[in-house]
């Protein structure tokens, strides 16, 4: 799956976890430029992704990832691997 | 079952009435589970408020007379001691300490409840503790008392016990959700070590279902009856068809599975539940045997009300609902057939009526796993109350008037059709023949040669039924033969039916077809014929029902140019 496809699926499950269709993703976007992105969305966000793509994130991606960026290169990874 | 995605979107809308209010408090973190329990009390129509403490706050909110927990006025306050946490403790143990763990925790959860009763009236809903397969010694650790295990284990009977002595504590069986998923859909060690929840989100769906069970129990919402079926539920096969030596049931074969979901249901009786039958059958052959078969669990005795007639099933609900006084939403209908399980939840849609997977074998674990009968009290000796029922319900069986039908079958969209014999279906036709002995006016029996030759001889007119409708296909249900007496009339040799089609209009469908297969060949006259025999006494009246003229005891004839097409909802 393409990068840009990715991120418009992940841009997707964040409209619907944060409940607010205004929100915009790009490869820089972190939690401190949503504002409904607090430690619990976070969560459901991870968790809405890990079933959508079928994938389970490590401890460290979950919570070393920088930015949205990182984390699609760690969803990579694992789609890779299956 | 939801997923979690499902109770957070469904935790932001509001349900009318009184809430009851639940407090959630735990030494690890509950967030998402105060999102799934609301979510989920959305599902079930009960107004809920749930208030979720921070992260290991429960010392301090129960120690504060004016703590947030207790401001909140909770008629619940959820304990939930974590078992990942009681392990990192346990290790931090001295070893020789570690004998002394269960002790010393069911301890601290003895002060807890006691705080709980000085500074408010919440009752306590208690989480009890999951397993760690901690292997320290491998299996041996199972004996040592200074391993693990040994200990969890421990805890959860003292736990058991001391909740025994006490009436406000109300248990959530956290083992037993850890039991059904397996440790490794049930905990997600990633989200542990980075959120400190102690249970993966695809298994909070299952706790949160547990904590809702048991409040819609403390609202009074509890079942209180099971009305079943009898063939191919209570036991494998037809009484009316197969006989009492063919029925299964017993330690033989597939009869194993209907005497283990039997003894579940008497185990259910003895816990104060109320059985009930109802049945398509004649009421002498249905009662056989419960009276007669040796193999049989349950007996008339621990039958509250048994009612076995040919009238539709939601009505015969209605007059069990009725006799026994008590509401619809405390009734679970068990039944193997979807055809009844979709007329009884379309007519009576508060009725609890369990989706039974196809297979027998899989039927007690499914129930088992709705957990239908959570209680929130046991008051041990077996009621009397099935006898009191049974009298009740000789008089009340008087009174009752059923309702129709008619909507609930169109909108079933069955689709019939009716064609001489043709070589394909003989066996079919052949082994229907000898089956049928309930809807089976003549009860002929024919090999599959006899088939053969009739639908080859010009003196015969022939026709089989099938019937499918929107939830299936049910295949080769009918079946007529007409035997030319001369040119102008015709003899109804056989009449058949399967009774899995009953009351839906298809007898009326099949006298259509064939006095328009009479009228098309240019017979004037129609005769029909019942033979009685121990089993058909259902179709006893079905050609004077139909209109046709009695001639002689038994005997019937019909007017072709006089013959009025029944109305009925099955489309060709």
């Amino acid at each position: 799956m393409e990068r840009n496809e990715i991120l418009k699926k992940i841009t997707e499950i964040a409209r619907d976890v944060f409940d607010n269709d205004e929100v915009e993703l790009t490869e820089q976007t972190t939690a401190a430029d949503v504002e409904e992105w607090d430690s619990l969305s976070h969560l459901s966000l991870i968790s809405d992704i890990e079933r959508e793509f079928g994938i389970r994130f490590t401890l460290s991606e979950i919570s070393g990832s920088k930015n949205v960026g990182e984390f699609i290169d760690a969803l990579i990874k694992h789609l890779d691997r299956t | 079952m939801y997923s979690f995605k499902d109770l957070r979107k469904k935790s932001k809308q509001a349900v009318d009435g009184t809430p009851r209010r639940l407090a959630i408090l735990g030494d690890i973190s509950t967030q998402f589970l105060a999102v799934a329990v609301r979510g989920f009390a959305a599902f079930e129509y009960l107004p809920l408020e749930v208030y979720d403490t921070d992260y290991n706050q429960i010392e301090a909110q129960l120690l504060d007379p004016t703590s947030e927990v207790y401001g909140f006025e909770p008629d619940s306050i959820l304990l939930w001691l974590a078992t990942d946490k009681l392990y990192e403790e346990f290790l931090d143990l001295p070893l020789e300490a570690r004998s002394g763990f269960a002790s010393s925790i069911m301890q601290k959860i003895t002060m807890y409840w006691d705080l709980i009763a000085q500074h408010c009236k919440a009752n306590i809903l208690q989480m009890n503790f999951t397993e760690v397969d901690d292997k320290s010694l491998g299996n041996y650790s199972c004996k040592v008392d200074s391993a693990f295990v040994y200990q969890i284990r421990k805890l959860n009977f003292m736990l058991a016990e001391a909740m025994e002595q006490r009436k406000d504590i109300y248990p959530i069986d956290l083992l037993s959700v850890q039991v059904r998923l397996g440790t490794s859909a049930f905990y997600d060690a990633p989200l542990y070590y980075n959120a400190k929840m102690s249970v993966s989100t695809d298994a909070l769906p299952y706790v949160a279902k547990a904590v809702i069970d048991v409040q819609k129990a403390l609202a009074g919402r509890i079942k209180k009856c099971v009305v079943l079926d009898l063939d191919n539920t209570l036991w494998g096969g037809v009484i009316g068809d197969d006989g009492m030596d063919n029925i299964e049931i017993g330690e033989l074969g597939r009869g194993h599975v209907f005497t283990d979901f039997q003894r579940w249901l008497k185990q259910l009786k003895e816990c104060g539940i109320i059985l009930c039958v109802c049945s398509k059958n004649n009421e002498d052959t249905a009662k056989k045997p419960f009276e007669e078969h040796d193999e049989m669990i349950l007996r008339l005795l621990d039958i509250a009300l048994f009612v076995a007639n040919w009238d539709d099933k939601a009505s015969n609900i209605r007059l069990i609902q009725k006799t026994l006084n008590i509401g619809m939403d405390s009734i679970v209908f068990i039944d193997d057939n979807p055809f009844e399980r979709n007329l009884v939840r379309q007519m009576i849609p508060e009725i609890e009526v369990p989706e039974l997977p196809e297979d027998p074998a899989l039927y007690l674990g499914y129930l088992q796993e709705q957990n239908y009968f959570e209680t929130a009290s046991f008051t041990g000796a077996g009621s009397d109350r099935t006898k009191l029922y049974q009298a009740e319900f000789e008089r009340t069986k008087l009174m009752m008037s059923f309702e129709s039908i008619d909507g609930y079958l169109e909108s079933l969209e069955m689709i019939g059709e009716a064609k001489p014999f043709e070589e394909s279906k003989y066996s079919r036709i052949a082994q229907l023949t000898q089956r049928s002995n309930q809807f089976n006016l003549r009860t002929v029996r024919y090999t599959d040669a006899d088939i053969q030759s009739i639908a080859n001889d010009p003196n015969y007119v022939t026709l089989y039924y099938t019937l499918r409708d929107k939830f299936g296909d049910h295949g080769l249900v009918g079946v007529v033969i007409m035997k030319k007496k001369n040119e102008e009339e015709l003899f109804i040799d056989t009449w058949l039916m399967s009774c899995r089609v009953l009351k839906r209009g298809m007898e009326e469908y099949i006298v259509n077809g064939f006095m328009r297969e009479a009228k098309k060949r240019g017979y004037k006259r129609v005769y029909g014929e019942y033979i009685p025999t121990p089993k058909n006494a259902m179709v006893k009246d079905i050609y004077k029902v139909m209109g046709f003229e009695e001639i002689s005891e038994n005997n019937y004839v019909m007017d072709v140019s006089k013959y009025k097409e029944k109305k009925i909802y099955i489309k060709e």
